[in-house]
């Protein structure tokens, strides 16, 4: 095998991107009868529309189309999971019902953004306005809820808090995060002959925007051509969250026979399109007198918005993290999905996993704070039970074996080269006399699960071609976003068919190469692509060893594939040859792969299965100093070692944990959505929503990749997925926040997220100082 | 007739028939197909619209394209990232980037390129803070910024541009009267002859850097007819001292004021490193922060600390008044139509000096202020013998702490008498609740802000620290 797997290579659009050539969907040279579309919001939370008349806005200057509920051939609905999404809500002949402040009413297309923008403002509408239900607590009271709470459950909690020699109860509240993807929502699409249209969106999940604007045009999925060349950012932000813009684009494009653009800006996308939900967990929990959980209850509730979208896998993800690293003997989670009208919220890295594992970090510090432990004892003694032990400490509240615990391991490995102790010590003893500023330092750790949880979406398909020259073209149902997808794959076809990696060309995501594709999702798109690419690799090597077989009578052991060339028996042939040979012998140089994820199931109604197909694992420790007068806080060191197996690519992934980690203290620290008390959310754009700046970065970070990662389970290359879990390394700050705070009194500050400042003063204040 | 002209990556432009209002960014993406500079926000605040701008100081500055309206960059020279690697091979700003693991998704990129390559035309790579000041402007979503940083630090810090500014930038200035259908901009070169429109004109918008009015056009579809720009009279923007007092003209940037400020009066260079980013303080001026009158821009609270005097002018009439009596109401200020602000001016003080500013935001770069308090307390044999104080965020504009100043007025300088001020300060808020914080929190920190004062004063030191814990 080549060695091209494995190594750091940079980014395979990095020379483009420094250059600006790098093309993403708003840079394509417009078509000159290109329509600008206008999506007219709502302004008010929860209303019946009792007016609606665009007649003012169809005859405005430059206006070629006007689309509401009407104008729809197929379904006016663009929900992903289930039908509760309308595209448009205002109807000119039934009104409709607004859900949220932001919510799609209708849309323009003109000959300029401007035209359509002014053309809105024309609109005739009225609301007879209802009360809304914004909040958590206004949802738990009003039980308005998407769906029914869903409970995951093992062993006798009652008895457990009951018998328990300590209990301790609490609440902690968590904020939401705007994905805040540097590119925003946009969407292309071109009239095809017939009923045919293609769109270039920027999207996540190319197959199934094509299910839905064919859904919403009432076509065939087969006239419908979703393309992805690259995207500036998703992360999780433009999963679903695409599709209307580009159902949208698709209508206009049909309706007026003229390609039709929709570009939100930044404050639309930000108003309109859905974040990381929101939750309220509150806990119970029974333990040891060395802080060892015997028995826990969380009541997990979560602001999911006016539409279930993705909330119900997203709650459910919420609780398989309930748990993180520890072995909880009788545990019960009970998940609330809150129905708000505010923006739906969707998936964003993570998608529900941290969230719970704040919750239980968050049970860890307070009980470590309870029995004057440091947490870091507490973590280790309630960590699940290292590979290939008794299985007496393995069993999750899901009834998953936890195979291949080594967090362990990975936190001794860390304590030492971070010199933890020493430091912890060292910034108590310093905060005694310190008059304004305090310090603090924590340790936390991370297991993530690996798969989807809605099984049938692990699976992915790939398209191999090998041209008669030699070179490569590839192509696969993940998309690139940033995540260096791209890269990793090439590495792998490259490694399989040992050659050059710049033999191998990467072209964009398209639904009528690979068809019926997952979204790239769920830290999943090297593991299933990847491995889809490898099969049809696999396939075609296998062709082209044939070949030699038959026509240069030689065996299979005889043949190997060296860099560029093939041995068979004494004689080598270059790559590029062999391709023109087979072509030349009518061998099929095209080839397809398949994947479907092993071992996993899930039983929702009974609560039990194996949802995961392996745990990504990592710590980090981080330490912070925290202005007692103002609340402000900064990092000032961060310690990371996370497992990722055998790296494919230690570049792309020590990228990926750095902005993970980052990411996720701006989640826990910086980043606040603001809605006002008519549910209109005012930190809707840069300017009064903050996310890390480079200065907010630590000045020391040690980042490495576990030098003992290996996945026990028969993954691409033996790698493990890496998208997602280094977020929730960031724990670690917010727990450090807590622990200098810990110093101002003896109560304990129950932090909340995000650590604003006027939060750390909230949290002085509940120490007792 | 008239026509903005302009140097753009080499290229002489000419433009006639374009709205004046038209932006920077919109005209190259979409008129131009230049779409390596893109647009992420369209206010300012993200950085990845960044492009390079020389103006007459003939230094290359950080500017976001995305709020510069093309009328403002008659008379400039302009650099996109385009041309950064015109000739087929990367600039070294571009390898470190690219080689260094700096880009992912890549959208933020070419705004991040820019700003280094700025930055290293100003010999501004010095060490880690430097780059985060030059960074403070951009956001990245995907990397951390560490490779972004470590690429920074590994350019040579002084890549100093030996070329000369083109001819465009460097010809005498001549004044620009553009018109395109109804529309009209002004770019006058002189403070006269900017006086004289002004006062003939005096319903038109007044514009500087347009990191304010850049929004309106922007998000608000603000599109006037009559736009006087002041950014090229050369006599708005001197900084110069007379008569023991500082005089602060009012384009100057906060850039240029920093730089200018931090040797004269460095208890307001801090401050002015906290307002916007690279690209905002390269922009914005003085005088728009103080004339667009918002409750919570910076440089008034501290002016008014300093002892601010404001110089107006209308036509050839000129006029003076405390800073803070300028501010009237919300959205009021003592500015006659057809007047315009000349100047700010500022005693000097004595060292060590005794003003201090103390911004509280969610986020120490690029941020909008919670709350500011500005301090400048004389103490003379432990008593205090004048106290200006003044504060922004806390009411409908920046306003000085009447009752708080008057407890410390002649008391005995320590923390008895702080803490008397402190409860004053009750007297004089009574602030609101908002996205940035809520009431309580922005009394309680105006009361915490006088305390940091106090210890500021006693030599603890006010800044969080940037580094762990030693250990020994």
């Amino acid at each position: 095998m080549s060695e091209v797997a494995g190594s750091a290579l940079p980014h395979d659009s990095a020379q483009k991107h420094v250059a600006g050539t790098a093309v993403y969907a708003d840079d394509m040279p417009e078509p000159r009868d290109l329509t600008h579309i206008y999506i007219a919001m709502s302004e008010q939370p929860r209303a019946r529309l009792t007016r609606v008349d665009l007649s003012a806005v169809r005859t405005a200057r430059d206006v070629l189309w006007v689309g509401c509920a009407d104008d729809i051939p197929g379904v006016n609905d663009t929900g992903p999971v289930v039908r509760d999404e309308p595209m448009f809500t205002a109807s000119e002949t039934s009104g409709g019902q607004v859900h949220y402040a932001g919510q799609a009413l209708f849309a323009v297309a003109a000959s300029s953004l401007a035209a359509a923008r002014a053309a809105a403002e024309l609109a005739d509408v009225d609301y007879a306005v209802e009360d809304p239900v914004l909040t958590i607590e206004q949802a738990m009271q009003a039980e308005s809820f998407l769906q029914p709470p869903y409970r995951m459950a093992r062993g006798d909690v009652d008895a457990g808090l009951a018998n328990a020699a300590r209990r301790l109860s609490g609440r902690i509240e968590i904020g939401g995060q705007e994905q805040f993807y540097l590119e925003g929502q946009v969407a292309v699409a071109f009239p095809g002959e017939d009923d045919e249209v293609r769109v270039i969106s920027s999207n996540q999940h190319p197959s199934e925007c094509q299910l839905i604007v064919a859904h919403v045009l009432g076509i065939p999925a087969h006239a419908v051509t979703v393309e992805v060349r690259r995207l500036g950012g998703g992360f999780g932000g433009k999963e679903t969250q695409g599709n209307l813009m580009a159902a949208c684009a698709a209508l206009a494009a049909k309706a007026t026979g003229r390609p039709a653009k929709v570009r939100l800006d930044r404050d639309q996308d930000m108003i309109l399109t859905g974040k990381r939900h929101e939750f309220r967990i509150d806990y119970d929990v029974g333990f040891d007198p060395d802080g060892r959980i015997l028995a826990i209850r969380f009541e997990q509730m979560a602001r999911c918005g006016w539409s279930l979208d993705l909330s119900s896998a997203i709650c459910d993800r919420a609780m398989f993290h309930a748990d993180n690293c520890y072995f909880l003997p009788a545990a019960e989670i009970i998940s609330h999905r809150c129905r708000t009208n505010t923006v739906s919220n969707t998936a964003f890295r993570g998608f529900g996993g941290p969230q719970g594992m704040v919750g239980i970090e968050r049970v860890i510090d307070h009980i470590a704070h309870d029995l004057g432990l440091d947490p870091l004892a507490v973590r280790t003694v309630n960590y699940y039970e290292a590979p290939d032990g008794t299985g007496e400490r393995a069993a999750t509240p899901y009834h998953m074996t936890v195979e291949d615990c080594v967090i362990d391991e990975i936190t001794t490995d860390l304590v030492a080269s971070s010199d933890y102790a020493r430091r912890r010590a060292a910034i108590e003893a310093w905060n005694s006399d310190s008059p304004v500023v305090r310090r603090g330092i924590a340790l936390t750790p991370v297991k993530f699960g690996i798969s989807f949880t809605t099984t049938h979406l692990n699976q992915a398909g790939a398209l191999v071609h090998i041209y008669q020259d030699g070179s490569i073209q590839l192509n696969h149902g993940g998309v690139e976003m940033g995540q260096g997808l791209q890269t990793k794959i090439a590495q792998i076809a490259a490694a399989e068919l040992n050659v050059d990696l710049d033999r191998v060309r990467i072209t964009a995501t398209r639904t009528d190469k690979v068809p019926n594709t997952s979204a790239t999702a769920a830290s999943s798109g090297a593991d299933l692509n990847g491995m889809a690419v490898r099969e049809a690799c696999v396939e075609l090597k296998a062709r082209l060893t044939r070949f030699l077989c038959e026509t240069e009578n030689v065996t299979e052991a005889d043949i190997t594939f060296l860099p560029n060339r093939i041995r068979f028996g004494a004689r080598e042939i270059s790559f590029d040859d062999l391709a023109k040979a087979a072509y030349l012998g009518r061998v099929p140089l095209s080839a397809t792969g398949f994947y479907a994820t092993p071992k996993i199931h899930w039983n929702r109604d009974s609560a039990r299965g194996r949802p995961f197909f392996y745990f990504a694992y990592g710590a980090a420790v981080t330490e912070v100093c925290v202005d007692t007068l103002t609340g402000e806080s900064r990092m000032t060191r961060a310690d990371i070692l996370h497992d990722v197996g055998r790296s494919l690519n230690p570049a792309v992934d020590l990228g990926q944990i750095e902005g993970g980690f980052i990411q996720g203290a701006g989640w826990l620290m910086i980043e606040e959505l603001w809605w006002d008390d008519h549910g209109r959310l005012k930190t809707h754009a840069p300017s009064t929503y903050k996310i890390p700046t480079a200065w907010d970065r630590p000045e020391v970070m040690n980042i490495g990749l576990w030098e003992k990662g290996m996945n026990r389970e028969l993954t691409i290359r033996r790698s493990k997925a890496v998208g997602e879990p280094p977020l929730m390394l960031a724990i670690s700050a917010h727990q450090a926040i807590s622990h200098a705070l810990a110093s101002m009194g003896s109560a304990y500050p129950a932090l909340d997220c995000p650590a604003t400042p006027e939060e750390v003063l909230r949290a002085i204040d509940r120490t007792g100082q | 007739m008239a026509a903005i002209a302009f140097q753009l990556n080499g290229q002489d432009v000419e433009l006639t028939g374009i709205s004046p209002t038209t932006t920077l960014l919109n005209w190259l993406r979409y008129d131009k197909g230049l779409t390596g500079t893109k647009e992420g926000c369209a206010e300012g605040d993200c950085g990845a619209c960044t492009i390079a701008l020389r103006d007459q100081s003939g230094d290359w500055l950080p500017v976001c394209a995305c709020i510069q309206l093309i009328g403002m960059v008659h008379g400039r020279e302009i650099r996109t990232v385009e041309a950064l690697s015109a000739e087929g091979s990367l600039h070294p700003v571009q390898s470190a980037m690219a080689d260094g693991h700096g880009t992912q998704c890549g959208f933020c990129t070419p705004g991040f390129v820019m700003s280094l390559w700025v930055a290293q035309q100003n010999d501004a790579l010095t060490g880690r803070e430097q780059v985060c000041d030059a960074l403070s402007g951009n956001l990245c979503r995907c990397t951390g910024y560490g490779p972004i940083i470590d690429a920074a630090l590994g350019l040579d810090p002084t890549g100093s541009n030996s070329e000369a500014p083109d001819a465009v930038v460097s010809a005498p200035a001549q004044p620009l009267h553009y018109r395109s259908e109804a529309q009209q901009f002004w770019s006058p070169t002189t403070t006269d002859g900017l006086a004289d429109i002004i006062a003939e004109n005096p319903e038109a918008t007044i514009l500087s850097g347009a990191t304010d009015i850049g929004l309106w056009v922007t998000k608000h579809a603000f599109n006037p007819d009559k736009i006087i720009y002041t950014g090229r009279v050369a006599y708005l923007r001197r900084i110069e001292r007379r008569d023991g007092n500082l005089l602060i003209g009012a384009g100057a940037t906060y850039r240029e004021a920093a730089e200018a400020l931090g040797e004269l009066h460095p208890g307001l260079s801090p401050l002015i490193r906290r307002i916007g980013g690279a690209q905002v303080r390269a922009a914005g001026t003085i005088g728009g922060n103080i004339a667009n009158g918002s409750p919570i821009g910076d440089m008034p609270p501290a002016l008014i600390a300093a002892g601010g005097v404001l110089h107006l002018r209308h036509g050839a009439r000129r006029r003076t008044l405390p800073l803070e009596e300028y501010f009237l109401g919300y959205g009021q200020q003592d500015r006659a139509p057809g007047e315009f602000i000349e100047a700010v001016e500022i005693p000097l003080q004595s060292t060590p000096s005794s003003l201090r500013c103390y911004k509280i935001a969610k986020r120490h770069d690029q941020d909008i202020t919670a709350v500011l308090g500005c301090f400048s307390v004389d103490v003379a044999d432990d008593a205090v013998t004048s106290a200006r104080i003044a504060y922004g965020g806390m009411a409908a504009t920046p306003k000085r702490a009447a009752a708080a100043e008057a407890a410390l007025t002649g008391a005995t300088w320590n923390r008895d008498s702080i803490g008397k001020a402190m409860a004053a300060l009750a007297d004089d808020f009574t602030p609101m609740s908002d996205h940035r914080a809520s009431a309580q929190y922005r009394s309680r920190i105006a009361r915490n802000l006088l305390l940091k004062y106090f210890h500021d004063r006693s030599g603890i030191a006010p800044d969080l620290p940037s580094e762990p814990l030693a250990m020994s």
